[in-house]
């Protein structure tokens, strides 16, 4: 050990340098746990089982809502009177073809965004923040224009849906409302949360 | 008694400290009203540490408890109800003050070098205050704790790509639950005072490091006797530790008549919809966000567009940060500078209560089209205030201390 004065700086760097990566990495190891921690437990996946609901009482120009997977589900059934005020609306609408696939199952993928025509099924959760619309079937309502056909109104701020739950032009919900997975287990009862192509 | 501070400053820096940050703190000795704000800010984050860990002493964080629970400290517990508001009116006095204590710092340009470091701090304190204010009113778990959440955290979900896992890993359920409850309250009585603390300890030690600003915006350090002490300076124990007391005397005058007559503030501080228990399944027919959060809330629903407007929100919180870069003028305080700097600081602080106001509007159209205008408002300060303030017309400034 005759140099046992001298420092040898690169050495020393490298060594530090090196223990600081290989701690860093180790931090890194041990924050996924914790952060993994934080996403939804196996109980929670687990709830959320589909919901029958039987629709025999739901009258025409009417909503009724259902919990499925803790969310509000709307079921409007609307008049031959909507349906035709359905095509009139596609000039104000972002996605009027309801091209945005995310949306609504395969089966819903048409004029009406429904398996019957007359029957609504959706999901009462505005897509821009996360409020529940509150549902404005009163024709030409003072607060939302004399052109207004009936609709959701997202008191929130302020988007609109017509009653196939496709969205305005202009408004801050990017998309159309969803319409969950669902099918009809009898002319009168509905499976929410499930369709046919499952198991 | 000064053998036993002998043995402690052996062992610990007792003198030192006490010397360091009180009663050898040289603060200059023109201190106004505006001069209040930091001290009382202090004042309640004690107040609220302390009155919050007896409400947890009462509170259920779980989804099915939490909302009787809070019910319970309000009609049960023995001073359970004063112990619960003097929580949520502390909230609203934090609030107060920290904005009073913001808007100080605008006015005497507390944020300009070699201050940068402290406004900082400042702003990082005001954003965890914001998260814990947040999460906090989700603990009530009554209709609007649940709403204001869903909606907060639905702005996480304009991200694009990530967006959507995001606010799932936040709320540990495909909806708002008592995963969400469980882990806001964690987050609340624990990581973010402990966060608070350090920013705030951070906040003083940048502060008592390059000295206080003040009402003139002269540095009193230029100016020392022969004992190095500033000629404008005062120590600030005892000094401004007593005159400290007579704000603490006033806030807690008006935060008693708040406490005792008007605990709910009208519906601003708890709103009405909240002593409703959650309801996953109806939105309050008229939701808006606490006072406090309003004016950011108000530029969120001015833009029509989801990830504009979560971004034009943010940015509205992130420009505040850049301040001691966008105003480049070497004057500091507003009694030496131009009369645009001070319209337009006028113009700011208007644009901010007016977008607080429109935000606990219903949004009309003609409200929608003002919100739009003080947006412009809001973000025209910055720009205005980055193109002027380079060769502004300034007085001159003086080279010590007036009055």
């Amino acid at each position: 050990m005759s140099t046992d004065n001298v420092v040898d700086t690169k050495r020393r760097r490298f060594l530090v340098n090196s223990t600081s990566v290989v701690a860093a990495v180790g931090a890194g190891f041990v924050a996924v746990p914790f952060l993994s921690s934080w996403m939804p437990s196996e109980r929670a996946k687990n709830a959320g089982a589909p919901v029958e609901v039987d629709i025999s009482k739901l009258e025409e120009g009417r909503l009724m809502i259902v919990e499925w997977q803790s969310k509000p589900v709307w079921i409007v059934k609307r008049s031959a009177k909507t349906l035709s005020d359905l095509v009139t609306l596609e000039d104000n609408l972002r996605d009027p073809a309801s091209e945005n696939v995310a949306q609504q199952p395969e089966y819903a993928q048409n004029a009406n965004r429904s398996i019957k025509p007359e029957i609504s099924v959706l999901v009462g959760i505005c897509t821009h923040l996360g409020c529940s619309p509150t549902f404005r079937p009163d024709i030409a309502a003072a607060d939302l224009g004399a052109d207004w056909l009936g609709g959701f109104f997202c008191p929130c701020h302020s988007s609109k849906f017509d009653l196939a739950g496709r969205v305005y032009q202009g408004v801050p919900a990017p998309t159309n409302l969803v319409v969950p997975p669902h099918q009809y287990v009898s002319d009168n009862v509905i499976l929410i949360g499930e369709d046919e192509g499952a198991a | 008694m000064s053998n036993l501070m002998t043995w402690i400053d052996e062992r610990f820096p007792a003198t030192k400290m006490w010397n360091d940050h009180l009663a050898q703190y040289y603060t200059p000795k023109n201190f106004n009203f505006w001069y209040f704000f930091g001290s009382l800010a202090l004042m309640v984050l004690v107040i609220q540490i302390i009155s919050g860990i007896f409400l947890t002493m009462h509170y259920k964080p779980d989804g099915a408890m939490a909302f009787a629970s809070v019910e319970y400290i309000m009609r049960d517990v023995p001073y359970g109800w004063l112990i619960r508001y003097i929580h949520s009116t502390g909230a609203t006095a934090f609030f107060v003050v920290v904005y009073l204590h913001m808007l100080r710092g605008l006015m005497y340009g507390s944020y300009k070098k070699p201050r940068e470091l402290i406004w900082l701090f400042g702003m990082f304190i005001y954003l965890a205050l914001m998260a814990e204010a947040f999460m906090g009113y989700l603990l009530p778990w009554g209709q609007m704790s649940y709403w204001g959440a869903q909606v907060i955290i639905s702005l996480f979900s304009a991200i694009p790509v990530i967006g959507d896992d995001l606010t799932l890993w936040i709320r540990g359920d495909f909806v708002i639950g008592d995963a969400t409850l469980n882990r806001f309250f964690a987050l609340h009585v624990i990581a973010l005072p402990f966060v608070l603390v350090f920013l705030v300890v951070a906040h003083i030690l940048a502060l008592h490091e390059v000295g206080s600003n003040n009402p003139d915006g002269v540095e009193i350090k230029k100016n020392k006797d022969a004992n190095g002490i500033p000629l404008d300076g005062i120590p600030f124990h005892p000094y401004y530790s007593v005159k400290d007391i007579v704000g603490v005397v006033v806030f807690l005058f008006f935060f008693s008549i708040v406490l005792f007559y008007f605990p709910d503030g009208g519906g601003y501080m708890l709103e009405h919809a909240n002593f409703i228990a959650s309801d996953p399944l109806k939105t309050p027919e008229h939701i808006a966000p606490v006072w406090y959060f309003t004016p950011f809330y108000a530029i969120l629903r001015a833009v029509p567009d989801k990830l504009m407007g979560v971004g034009t929100m943010g940015a509205a919180i992130v420009v505040l940060f850049f301040l001691p870069w966008i105003d480049r003028c070497k004057v500091k305080s507003i009694r030496y500078r131009s009369v645009i700097f001070k319209v337009n600081l006028a113009v700011f602080c208007i644009s901010f209560v007016v977008l607080g106001w429109l935000a606990m509007q219903p949004a009309t159209e003609i409200l929608t089209f003002f919100s739009r205008v003080f947006t412009f408002f809001y973000f025209a300060f910055f720009a205005v205030l980055y193109v002027t303030s380079k060769n502004e017309s300034t007085k001159p400034v003086p080279d010590r201390v007036t009055s």
